[in-house]
């Protein structure tokens, strides 16, 4: 039927077959390597680590014959309280992490949203730490926390022997924080997008109707602006219940495992403990977790909008 | 065709043949001096034959991972490896490392190389005499210390004072700890000692062992893979217990360290003893890197209740199993040249810690470095972790544990050593080696 359409178009337009590309050759030329490759770098890899979740194999010894074992890894996985522990870290991180992006971003987007002198060099400096690869902020902030030449101590007043990344206690709100410097930006980014979108006649009529601040705020700022700051939280609780590399490098999960996060664990069984059946039912149920709390968000942006 | 335009065919057609036919060795290592050290070794092999050799490395934290990815993929990336002593169980049952019996028989190389490092670095199972390793990195846990600060006519009158011996290298662990408290004063910016505490890999694990053998306790019996009752014994314990006392000692934030950080506090001058591997030492002679070069010490580890251990390190070269029988030849030619007395004299000389038991005893390796004496007595009392396929799992409960109880300073020794006893026996069972 394609080709027909080809056929016919091409009679009726020589023309265009000389000049442009005909939709079977753009299919062949673009659509089908395009599916070839998402299948081979994407699918086959998802449908191949579903079916190690339910055997017993190892990666470093491919040779070695896959057992089939069923649900048992899904199982002993619900069933480890290490799990839980894990799972309950991992969402202190995102929720003390979010929240604070939240509160830091949009009330900087609130101070930028308005006249002033410099306005888009001062937005493209606040930008800069989200363009900053997650390791390398890790290895950077690492050195800022440092007791004895980082500069965090010395600001807050702090004596050289207050450790953050070695105390237990501290090392979790020293990822989040580092985490707030990073992507706080992005909130912001979203949050000026929002504000600046709002029609100025609504504040006009605040304005003559004498509301106060924080009833426009209420009543007008926080509306309108709550769907993108929705997708900001979307994309930011996503990001930090798989967040790997900044805390790997900053950490490496410790001390003992106060911020061993669901990804650090789950790169040690894979990687370190080679424990590929049980690490690849671990990343099933992370990818469902992450699609369920992406479905209540959505669910919830949609409510939003309707209104 | 004009000449002009024939010459240039021709040139062309010899670099490209020159680059198709260029011989190439790739060895994969970890990113330390010993590195760049055998680069040095390989470019005189280089002037020699001609084949060119190169050493990629890669950080110590991802050796490990990253190796194994490229087995896992049967990658020939590298055509060898110079893997780390625990992995010959993993290289060998995986069939990533080619078995080296013939060229061991030809070379003489178990007769030629310490037992302790053929044993280690390159038989599997051990007592098997099958071989896959050539052993290259001889290494162990020792300690440099500030010797200037132990000559102090001041502090070894006030050490004296307090302690109520004389102010000298340790003899036990006992003394390392009393002489790690003396020094360490924070208000002054100076501390008594650095240990590894790193929760990668198994930097931890490393710095525990030499205490937990010394203080006679064990990580299992690694003939019968009982680990219960051994991990978790009150001798293991007592060492775990000693080597948090220890920690105390150490510099602030000292919770994620490893060689690196150890030599660059040690450099600094801030701390008295610091224990690392043999391998790091040559760079704290180096006045450029250590500005205290003329005030550096070294000796051996002190002995414990049950007598002198140390961690042992090193390497073996191993050829990857997945490339060419080209490459395998090239491979076989190197090791042939490297395993040679006289470029294992070389091997020393450039800085590498040979295993050569003639070059290791002579006079002349004794004295090159103020170190190699210590690293010469360590050898004869060194200890490993487990070596079965199964070791990165073992690795990673008690580095979590040991962690958890040293650092984080959560839940007592014998918790931690419990839930490691209890982690290793199930990866045992399930790995088949008991019921």
């Amino acid at each position: 039927m394609a080709v027909g359409v080809h056929k016919e178009a091409t009679n009726s337009q020589p023309g265009l077959a000389r000049t442009g590309l005909s939709d079977l050759s753009i299919r062949n030329l673009f659509i089908i390597p395009t599916i070839a490759f998402l299948a081979c770098m994407n699918i086959f890899p998802l449908i191949w680590s579903l079916f190690l979740s339910f055997h017993e194999w190892r990666a470093n010894l491919p040779d070695e014959k896959a057992v089939y074992v069923g649900i048992q890894h899904y199982r002993d996985i619900l069933n480890d309280p290490a799990f839980w522990q894990t799972f309950s870290l991992t969402a202190q991180y995102v929720l003390y992490a979010v929240v604070g992006e939240l509160v830091v971003g949009f009330g900087v987007a609130l101070l930028l949203n308005r006249e002033m002198k410099a306005k888009g060099v001062i937005t493209t400096l606040l930008l800069l730490p989200m363009m900053m690869s997650p390791a390398v902020v890790g290895l950077f902030w690492k050195l800022l926390w440092n007791p004895g030449w980082g500069i965090v101590n010395p600001i807050f007043g702090l004596a050289n022997d207050y450790a953050w990344l070695s105390d237990a206690n501290r090392a979790l709100w020293a990822v989040v924080i580092t985490d707030i410097w990073m992507w706080a930006p992005f909130v912001m980014l979203l949050s000026l997008a929002g504000l600046s979108a709002i029609p100025k006649h609504l504040y006009e009529a605040a304005e003559i109707d004498r509301a106060s601040w924080w009833f426009t705020f209420r009543n007008i700022t926080l509306p309108l602006v709550t769907p993108l700051l929705l997708i900001a939280i979307i994309f930011r609780t996503m990001e930090n219940f798989k967040q790997f590399d900044m805390i790997f490098t900053m950490t490496g999960g410790g001390p003992g495992t106060s911020t061993e996060v669901h990804s650090i664990r789950l790169y040690r069984m894979a990687f370190q403990s080679w424990d590929t059946g049980k690490s690849s039912a671990f990343a099933y149920i992370l990818l469902i977790m992450v699609i369920g709390i992406s479905m209540i968000y959505i669910k919830y942006l949609n409510k939003i909008k309707e209104r | 065709m004009n000449l002009l335009k024939k010459l240039t065919l021709g040139i062309l057609a010899l670099t490209i043949s020159s680059a198709l036919y260029a011989q190439k060795l790739t060895i994969f290592w970890a990113e330390w001096d010993p590195a760049n050290q055998l680069q040095e070794l390989a470019e005189m092999y280089t002037e020699e034959t001609g084949v060119d050799v190169v050493v990629e490395t890669t950080p110590w934290p991802d050796f490990q991972t990253k190796t194994f990815t490229e087995f896992a993929a049967k990658g020939s990336s590298f055509d060898m490896v110079v893997g780390d002593s625990q992995w010959v169980g993993a290289g060998v049952k995986g069939g990533h490392y080619v078995k080296l019996n013939d060229f061991f028989k030809e070379h003489k190389v178990a007769e030629t190389m310490t037992a302790g490092t053929v044993a280690a670095y390159a038989e599997y199972p051990q007592g098997s005499k099958n071989y896959y390793a050539i052993p290259t990195e001889g290494d162990a846990d020792g300690w440099a210390y500030r010797k200037d600060w132990f000559e102090d006519p001041k502090e070894m009158a006030n050490f004296q004072k307090k302690y109520g011996y004389k102010l000298d290298v340790p003899e036990t662990w006992a003394q390392l700890k009393d002489i790690a408290e003396f020094f360490h004063r924070p208000d002054e910016g100076r501390y008594g000692v650095t240990v590894y505490t790193g929760k990668g890999y198994d930097a931890l694990t490393m710095g525990i062992e030499n205490v937990i053998f010394a203080f006679g306790g064990s990580l299992g019996d690694y003939a019968t893979y009982k680990v219960e009752g051994l991990v978790n014994s009150k001798e293991t314990i007592a060492a775990v217990e000693y080597y948090k006392e220890l920690y105390q000692f150490t510099p602030p934030d000292w919770g994620d360290t490893f060689f690196a950080e150890a030599n660059q506090v040690f450099t600094q001058g801030k701390v008295a003893m610091s224990m690392n591997y043999f391998a790091f030492f040559p760079a704290l002679t180096n006045k450029k890197v250590n500005p205290h070069v003329a005030g550096t010490g070294y000796f051996s580890n002190p002995k414990g209740p049950a007598g002198r251990f140390a961690a042992l390190g090193g390497q073996g070269m191993s050829i990857n199993s997945y490339i060419s029988d080209s490459q395998k030849k090239l491979s076989y030619d190197f090791l042939a040249w490297f395993v040679k007395e006289e470029n294992q004299r070389k091997w020393a000389e450039v800085g590498g810690f040979t295993c050569n038991k003639a070059v290791l005893e002579s006079e002349a390796f004794l004295n090159a470095t103020p170190f190699n004496a210590a690293f010469k007595e360590t050898m004869f009392m060194v200890k490993d972790f487990w070596a079965i396929p199964e070791f990165a799992d073992l690795l990673e409960p008690i580095q979590r544990n040991m962690h958890q109880y040293i650092v984080a300073d959560q839940g007592t020794a014998k918790e931690g050593l419990d839930n490691v006893a209890r982690e290793w026996k199930e990866i045992l069972k399930k790995a088949g080696y008991t019921n």
